[in-house]
């Protein structure tokens, strides 16, 4: 157990908590900060793996990977947060609506 | 599903799915040699000094690409969706004022800064656009107006300039026999930092429009 892991560990921990919020609560903001945090997870988990190496540098290419995939992030949850806006502006409340009056 | 699972479901998820996780974590080999050594020994002909922009920009060229193509496609879509919400007063006190034109010159140096030591130590295309999209936002909030008939052509070719720029040097490239994104050594440095140049521009003006959260009023066809 090095410390590697304890950062990856923490990682799961964050994408459990925040799947939690994910299913759990119904405002949509509430959703996409919890697909975020979820994200942020991944990256800590990625970020820490690639710290194993037998050298002092960590691996680039994960490193790259996150950089790569935090843009990815920021340019999804603007996208998320419009569409939530368009929602709240059909319906008059930011969720969606329950499944069983469609 | 017509209600809402009940707690013991959700709890009984949630610890399998954290405990399929931790386990698959915790059954990596502790120590890996990873890509790291590959990378070091081809960093000479990367163009770069940076293992991390020589991975973005060169071995994984391909990966950068499609995001900076993300990135536009959310713009798009963000315009598609949306106009731009109807600007408030109220923000702009002169404090703020003051600091913003203070302040956003420095940020643009900034920007070019982390852009040039992108290619030997910390820094590149990403972390210069999020500088130039947080000088944007400031101006924003400062309560500027867009130029005028910058929210037409000219807002659009910056949008898409990382990407065009992007795939014209990739096509290009691939008439000198190499394959697509392949740059020759001897001009990758180069390459590199006009990639990274408009790629930066283009991140600074997707971030900070999606932060305006719509497609500008004025820049409807033919304005």
């Amino acid at each position: 157990m090095t410390v590697a892991f304890l950062y990856a560990l923490s990682g799961v921990a964050l994408f459990v908590l925040a799947f939690h919020a994910l299913v759990s609560r119904r405002h949509l903001l509430h959703k996409i900060m919890s697909v975020n945090v979820m994200g942020s997870g991944v990256f800590l988990i990625i970020g820490a793996l690639a710290r194993r190496t037998p050298t002092a540098d960590p691996d680039p290419v994960p490193l790259a990977l996150v950089i790569t995939g935090i843009v990815v992030a920021v340019a999804a949850t603007a996208l998320g947060i419009v569409i939530m806006l368009r929602v709240q502006a059909a319906t008059g409340r930011p969720e969606l609506p329950p499944a069983d009056r469609n | 599903m017509s209600r809402a699972p009940s707690r013991a479901v959700l709890w009984l998820l949630l610890l399998t799915l954290g405990g399929g996780l931790g386990w698959a974590v915790l059954s990596l080999p502790p120590v890996a040699q990873g890509l790291g050594e590959q990378v070091r020994q081809h960093l000479q002909v990367s163009g770069v000094e940076s293992p991390v922009t020589a991975v973005l920009l060169n071995f994984r060229g391909y990966d950068t690409l499609l995001e900076i193509a993300v990135l536009a496609l959310a713009t798009v879509a963000i315009w598609s969706v949306a106009t731009m919400p109807r600007r408030r007063r109220g923000l702009a006190g002169p404090v703020l004022v003051f600091f913003v034109q203070v302040l956003v010159p420095f940020m643009v140096l900034l920007a070019g800064y982390l852009l040039w030591s992108g290619s030997h130590a910390e820094g590149g295309a990403f972390q210069a656009g999020v500088v130039l999209a947080a000088a944007a936002l400031l101006v924003i909030l400062a309560g500027a107006p867009l130029p005028a008939g910058a929210g037409g052509w000219p807002l659009r070719v910056g949008l898409m300039l990382g990407l065009l720029v992007f795939l014209g040097v990739g096509v290009l490239v691939t008439t000198t026999g190499r394959n697509f994104l392949e740059l020759p050594p001897a001009w990758a440095g180069g390459l590199i930092l006009m990639i990274e140049a408009a790629a930066a521009i283009s991140i600074g003006a997707s971030l900070a429009l999606a932060f305006r959260g719509g497609r500008p009023r004025n820049a409807r066809a033919g304005s």
